[in-house]
């Protein structure tokens, strides 16, 4: 039996307890270990990455139940892309994180880690309630760090959040007996199969399920009518950890790509169209109100989190029309708008670690140190993040727009699209002027204080905007590979093949 | 006769509208209450969505003459365990904002002088 799809779930599991367990009074070997747990996660996800590349599937029956019995991993080009990114975002916050933020209170490393094999194992799974129990694991890590370092205000946005999320799991579990009553099995591949066999009498039952389960990972990804509650969680949470919360958002995209292409796609019947139909609407409704807030907000860290409100709007556009090319664009989009808010964030709480006590506020305020170097740096992000030429953002745009050219609601979108964008970047150069161009008029400067000393945020900040680079140069072999991925997700036969043994597809 | 059907799913449905009105209070304490009853009606519903089934055995038995599903069993046992774990999560996230803030108010915006009466 081949071993690899669980290691990335196996890793992060032991490592995360012994973190929390043997080495709990040394920060230094908590450093240690996580950055070198996360560092091999990172090569673990590109060796899987190189070995579902070529278009093959691999899964991993846990305890060698034979699905779909027993729970089944399944590793294909889009889980294997999502692990890459969860990795690569994980090691670059956490070199963030080690400048201080870790020492803020206690457990950050294991925490962290544990917050890392809840999303791999929710991309990695192939089983609904499963989903369900990862979620609750990466949920649960997330009320941690989410408090971490305390303060009343940041302990009050986490109560909402934990509220907020234990409705959410609520509703989940709602769907998942929906589900399971109509087609007697939880299994993705298996539900596949069987919900085109769903009796009509049941399919009222089955219709409610797959919107409640829309409901539910839209919760997650931020979308309207239920993303109010992304900004107070975002701008009060710890900066690495909002940083790292920007992959979060993008597990409930994914779960709503990897079930409403799988699960409820086409061959669904009836159910398979209810999904496309709420989604675009509501996207571009999420997109509107993101990007309105990035004009309206008092705070940078207000501001970035409204724009990754926004992002996820454009990203379930795209999502919302369900061709292989938007996917494939909206995947691409993706990737870029994770690393661009992660690093975004990153770089708000360098500022506000050096505005003293005028914080993030949006005012001017006299220029602290290395300003410059820090201007240079949220320029760039912003760039990248409004989708302005040359960085990722703008070919990401570019590319939706492209796949979303036909249909009567393309207008809408385009309009949409472009206008926000104006409204965005507008938002970006206001806050980007008054923090570093009007504090230039301000006499003096604020003392340097207890500005963190050192290089490694620098670094951690850098390399994720290099990444924005990268992604930007090598755009054309990339987005062949999401091509393929996209067209793997809706030639579903090797998915079901791969899990139930060839034959079973329809 | 009232069925048992009826029974359970009256059940569900007031717990649910029991806990969604709670959940919409303003103080931590009566969401938490609500969250734990909304919780309940959850477990009950995924308990129940293997069909109601009187005197039948879940494991295989040499003298049974039906089985009742036993997979929303194990599902609802994992969901009980979860949410008795999130339960305690919020009991002491709410406890630790009341001590921080000295307010028990859910909302954000509420903060502040005017809040605690």
């Amino acid at each position: 039996m081949n071993h690899w799809p669980i290691l990335p779930l196996l890793l992060p599991a032991l490592a995360a307890p012994l973190i929390a367990l043997a080495v709990r009074h040394d920060i230094v070997l908590q450093r240690v270990f996580s950055v070198a747990s996360t560092v091999l996660l990172l090569l673990l996800s590109l060796i899987l990455a190189g070995k579902v590349a070529d278009g093959s599937v691999l899964t991993y029956e846990l305890g060698n139940w034979p699905a779909p019995f027993g729970i089944v991993l399944v590793l294909d080009r889009l889980a294997a892309l999502m692990l890459v990114l969860t990795s690569v975002l994980g090691l670059f916050v956490l070199l963030y994180a080690i400048n201080g933020w870790d020492q803020r209170g206690k457990h950050f490393h294991s925490l962290f880690l544990f917050q890392l094999l809840g999303i791999n194992g929710a991309f990695l799974t192939g089983d609904l309630f499963n989903l369900f129990v990862f979620f609750e694991v990466l949920l649960i890590a997330s009320y941690g760090l989410m408090v971490h370092g305390g303060g009343a205000l940041r302990v009050r946005a986490g109560v909402q959040y934990v509220i907020m999320n234990l409705v959410g799991s609520s509703l989940f579990l709602v769907a998942v007996g929906l589900i399971y009553s109509v087609t007697g099995t939880l299994n993705m591949a298996d539900l596949a199969v069987g919900v085109a066999e769903v009796r009509p009498a049941d399919q009222a039952l089955l219709h409610t399920g797959a919107i409640l389960l829309l409901l539910v990972f839209g919760l997650k990804a931020a979308l309207f009518p239920v993303q109010f509650w992304l900004p107070g969680t975002y701008a009060n949470a710890p900066a690495p950890i909002a940083a790292l919360f920007a992959v979060m958002t993008k597990v409930g995209a994914y779960s709503i790509i990897r079930v409403y292409t799988l699960i409820f796609g086409d061959a669904a019947g009836d159910a398979g169209s209810l999904a496309g139909a709420w989604l675009a609407p509501a996207a571009l409704a999420t997109l509107v109100l993101g990007m309105l807030g990035v004009l309206a907000a008092r705070s940078l860290g207000q501001m970035v989190s409204f724009a990754v409100v926004g992002s996820m709007g454009v990203l379930l556009v795209a999502v919302g029309a369900f061709t292989p090319q938007s996917m494939s664009a909206a995947l691409y989009y993706l990737l870029h708008s994770t690393l661009a808010a992660g690093a975004l964030f990153l770089i708000v709480d360098m500022i506000t670690q050096r505005r003293a006590e005028h914080a993030d506020a949006l005012i001017a305020a006299p220029t602290f140190a290395q300003a410059g170097l820090i201007a240079g740096g949220f320029f760039l992000a912003a760039i990248a993040i409004t989708g302005m030429p040359p960085l990722s953002g703008f070919l990401g745009k570019l590319l939706i727009l492209d796949s979303l050219r036909e249909g009567p609601a393309a207008v809408w979108i385009w309009g949409l699209i472009l206008s926000t964008s104006l409204i965005a970047i507008i938002g970006f150069a206001r806050a980007g002027s008054v923090v570093f161009w009007k504090s230039l008029a301000e006499p003096g400067q604020l003392p340097v204080g207890d500005t963190p000393k050192g290089s490694l945020p620098f670094v951690a900040v850098g390399l994720l905007l290099a990444m924005l680079v990268l992604l930007t140069v090598f755009a054309g072999p990339i987005s062949g590979y999401l091509d393929n991925t996209a067209e793997q997700l809706f030639f579903r036969r090797d998915y079901i093949d791969a899990v139930l043994g060839s034959g079973r597809a329809s | 006769m009232i069925s048992l059907e009826f029974i359970v799913a009256s059940a569900i449905g007031v717990l649910t509208a029991a806990g969604i009105y709670l959940t919409l209070r303003g103080r931590t304490f009566p969401v938490v209450v609500g969250l734990a009853l909304i919780t309940y009606a959850v477990n009950v519903f995924l308990f129940v969505m293997g069909r109601l089934a009187v005197n039948q055995p879940p494991v295989i038995r040499p003298d049974a003459v039906a089985y009742t599903d036993p997979l929303p069993q194990a599902l609802v046992l994992t969901a009980i365990v979860i949410s008795f774990g999130m339960t305690a999560v919020i009991v002491v996230m709410a406890l630790r904002a009341w001590f921080e803030s000295g307010d028990d108010h859910v909302d954000l915006e509420v903060s502040g002088e005017g809040s605690r009466q």
